[in-house]
């Protein structure tokens, strides 16, 4: 397979699940402002929640002051955000339609629609529009494409590089909603296990479609001790540090199979340490070394395989 | 049953015709005869005539959503607006009966091999220039005459692969050729995609017609192109297509032909020469390419060779090509035969290098460079296309029967400052197919590219790219003035 091939496939999967990623940080945010009980009123959030997706500098030198429709043009709309949901959804469509040959009719229909129903979407009045239909309509496409991926895609290596790059950006979105959460969002260290801290808890769980799956697995109390549990150790949990990784290193291991000994593997090799660090933790062991450095640790790792990968097959070799 | 009103064809013939020959001009209608239908297409008018009233909207609209949906666009950026925008699709075939289909053939078939044999001659001895046919300036000093290439003679002397040869038809066995393309032709994706979209939304058309297949045209392109394997190849060869990028305007169709024929689509950054061969960037390192079906122009190739500002190229690419390392389709320099200035002697080089007589004729031409041409197309100018030599794409033309006064005196004055940049032909009374339009149906301007494939052997598929100028009276089919696309059907025996 042709590097830029295998790149625009790596770069499909990334901009998908980030601008589902963009789509939940919304409803996060959406959530959180209905809360009345913060001391400095929803620009607080939001600026947290803009800081985990790495985007309040843009924000802030564009739009300046916070409001819910200025939040909503620049995490949905805006195309100077590189990672709003249009961007995203039309990076993703671009790279589709670089590499058309490597993507069935299925794959390609569902990118392209989504791409085609994100210009009607545009076209009308924002103030037709709410928070809700535009995550739902992010999400659904996005499993939409997913879905044509999985029941249409050969599983060649093609496969394995767009599942790569879910794997890798998911774990990375987890990682840092999480951070925000803990590092950001609560404003004071004394509300950590008030109902405030709880709330926010639920909030990011239902932001990850995972509240009902959280009870489920650990039922009754939301305390910060299972949750992070659930979203970085929990193996059946779908968007967990640990399932994201997993993927990821199932993912580099195909690749190195299929290639065989002659290609270099570093990122596998990598992957593999991670995750067997990953094993080797419980959530004490997480809070007693700090929440938020291990996820910078982590998010670092992340950074690390990606680079990894790109050296290993995104060169070609020369 | 409601009939959709047949807009008079005189009506339609309109001024261009009016013009030229007081109102008598007939332009010959591929459907009807007078009254009569003509054979080829007697199904299809029971078709039209039986078919519901709000059923062509209907069908219309669901062929656009399908272009859309595939992605079939042809991308024009940089002029705002939608950049992906479709190429209008008529719904309404045109079609050829199998003995008319066979004589285009032989003769499409005919020009391709003088046009090869004319690239093997002038790359090497120029024997039709020693010969006096054709005059030396006209290909040495000719742009498209690659100097880098000469006495290189690629793969069993082929070098242009893939010939589009630009018909129209002026009466029932009239044929004019308007050009060749010998660089690379585009358009065969729409060949291919009208003829799905039309067995998709009428499998019932396509029972009741038998009507020769077209998707046979990809197995054969692949096959082509192995077959003209460099010398350095000892194993089935790896091909690959060059494209600019997915900005280009052709880009689906690059990508499109790459899917059919199974092989890799690859842009300059993609390659690269290390030592005697070319190698593509994958992700189990380098893998050698044997033949590149490239869709960018010679300056594009090789920046250490041709424009060294190309990023659209490989750097060394030439070498290799001359080494026998890698086959280049079409060869460099192949743009030497398409040329306007040298497309009034392809007749003679079917005589010449053939020793048969062309069996499809040129398009009376008048080279401005010449005295006697120059005074007889300056007196004449209301009533003549001019065009430039380099032109494309039905820019930088003049078309004397529909300017206005001003135009004419304006073109006149470009003429004046570079006469040998132009050449002129009579206005051609165009064949007209019936097409659906706004009002109904009408006839409308149709020419025909088909696609001539040279290996070792060639090969043309029953069918090509029929443009239809979809504005009444307009003799331009050009996609970017408003032109649009048909089926073409070749009916078998």
């Amino acid at each position: 397979m042709l590097s830029r091939t295998a790149s625009n496939l790596f770069w499909m999967g990334r901009h998908l699940e980030r601008a589902e990623t963009a789509a939940r940080l919304l409803d996060v945010g959406q959530r959180i402002t209905l809360l009345p009980n913060t001391e400095a009123g929803y620009q607080n959030e939001w600026n947290s929640l803009l800081q985990a997706s790495g985007t309040s500098g843009v924000f802030a030198e564009k739009y300046g002051e916070v409001t819910q429709e200025k939040i909503e043009e620049f995490v949905f709309f805006d195309r100077d955000n590189p990672s709003s949901v249009a961007s995203c959804i039309e990076k993703a469509r671009e790279s589709g339609r670089i590499v058309r040959t490597a993507l069935t009719s299925e794959v390609w229909d569902a990118l392209n629609v989504a791409y085609q129903e994100l210009r009607k979407i545009e076209r009308k009045s924002r103030s037709k529009l709410d928070t809700a239909s535009l995550t739902e309509f992010t999400t659904g496409h996005t499993a939409t494409v997913r879905g044509a991926i999985n029941s249409t895609q050969l599983r060649n290596d093609g496969w394995h590089f767009m599942h790569l790059g879910y794997g890798l950006e998911r774990a990375d979105a987890t990682a840092r909603l999480l951070d925000v959460k803990y590092f950001v969002l609560l404003p004071r260290i004394e509300f950590v296990g008030s109902g405030l801290d709880s709330y926010q808890w639920q909030v990011i769980l239902r932001a990850l479609s995972a509240h009902r799956a959280y009870h489920w697995a650990y039922g009754g109390d939301v305390s910060a001790g299972r949750v992070a549990d659930f979203l970085i150790l929990n193996g059946e949990s779908p968007r967990s540090l640990i399932t994201s990784l997993y993927e990821a290193v199932w993912h580099l291991e195909g690749i190195a199979r299929r290639y065989g000994e002659a290609v270099p593997a570093a990122a596998r090799d990598k992957a593999r340490e991670v995750l067997a660090a990953l094993q080797g933790r419980d959530i004490d062991m997480i809070f007693d070394e700090g929440l938020h450095e291990f996820l910078s640790w982590f998010i670092g790792e992340i950074g690390a395989i990606s680079m990894l990968v790109h050296e290993d097959y995104l060169l070609g070799g020369s | 049953m409601v009939r959709f009103p047949i807009i008079d064809e005189h009506q339609a013939s309109l001024r261009a015709g009016a013009v030229l020959n007081g109102g008598k001009m007939k332009y010959y209608n591929e459907m009807f005869e007078g009254e009569r239908v003509r054979d080829p297409y007697a199904r299809l008018n029971d078709w039209i005539e039986t078919m519901p009233d709000d059923f062509r909207q209907m069908k219309q609209a669901e062929a656009e959503a399908l272009f859309r949906r595939i992605g079939i666009t042809f991308a024009v950026y940089g002029e705002g607006g939608d950049p992906d925008r479709l190429i209008p699709f008529d719904m309404m075939p045109r079609v050829f009966e199998q003995a008319e289909w066979r004589r285009l053939e032989r003769g499409v078939k005919q020009r391709a091999r003088a046009l090869n044999a004319f690239l093997r001659d002038v790359y090497g001895r120029g024997e039709i220039i020693r010969a006096g046919r054709i005059p030396a300036r006209l290909v040495y000093r000719n742009d498209a005459y690659e100097k880098a290439v000469v006495g290189v003679v690629p793969p069993r002397g082929v070098y242009s692969h893939i010939i589009g040869i630009d018909l129209v038809r002026t009466g029932k066995d009239e044929f004019f050729v308007l050009e060749d393309n010998c660089r690379t032709p585009s358009g065969v994706s729409y060949m291919l995609e009208n003829r799905e979209i039309m067995m998709r939304m009428f499998p019932q058309l396509f029972r009741k017609n038998r009507i020769e297949p077209v998707d046979q045209y990809p197995a054969l392109l692949r096959r082509t192109l192995e077959s003209v394997a460099p010398p350095k190849c000892n194993d089935r060869p790896t091909c690959v297509i060059l494209t600019p990028g997915h900005y280009n305007s052709a880009y689906y169709e690059h990508s499109f032909l790459a899917n059919l024929m199974g092989v890799e689509l690859v842009e300059g950054a993609d390659l690269f020469v290390d030592g005697e061969f070319v190698y593509m960037r994958t992700t189990q390192g380098p893998k050698r390419v044997d033949v590149i079906y490239r869709r960018i122009d010679d300056p594009f190739l090789d920046p250490l060779c041709f424009r060294p500002d190309s990023m659209l190229g490989v750097p060394g690419l030439l070498d290799v090509y001359r080494s026998g390392g890698v086959s280049i389709c079409s060869a460099p320099g192949a743009g030497v035969a398409d040329d306007k200035a040298i497309y009034t002697f392809v007749p003679e080089m079917v005589r010449f290098y053939l020793g048969e007589e062309p069996l499809l004729q040129n398009v009376q031409t008048w080279t401005l460079w010449k005295e006697d041409d120059y005074k007889h197309v300056m007196a004449n100018l209301p009533d003549l296309v001019v065009k430039e030599v380099h032109g494309s794409g039905g820019y930088g033309m003049l078309v004397g029967p529909r300017a206005t006064t001003e135009e004419i005196e304006l073109f006149r004055k470009k003429i004046e400052a570079n006469p040998s940049n132009y050449i002129a032909q009579p206005t051609l009374s165009l064949s007209t197919c019936p097409t659906f339009v706004e009002e109904g149906i009408a006839p409308r301007h149709v020419d025909l590219r088909p696609f001539c494939l040279c290996g070792d052997r060639i090969e043309l598929v029953p069918g090509g790219l029929t443009r239809v100028a979809l504005r009444e009276g307009s003799l331009v089919v050009n996609s970017s003035q408003g032109g649009g696309v048909k089926d073409t059907w070749v009916l078998s025996e």
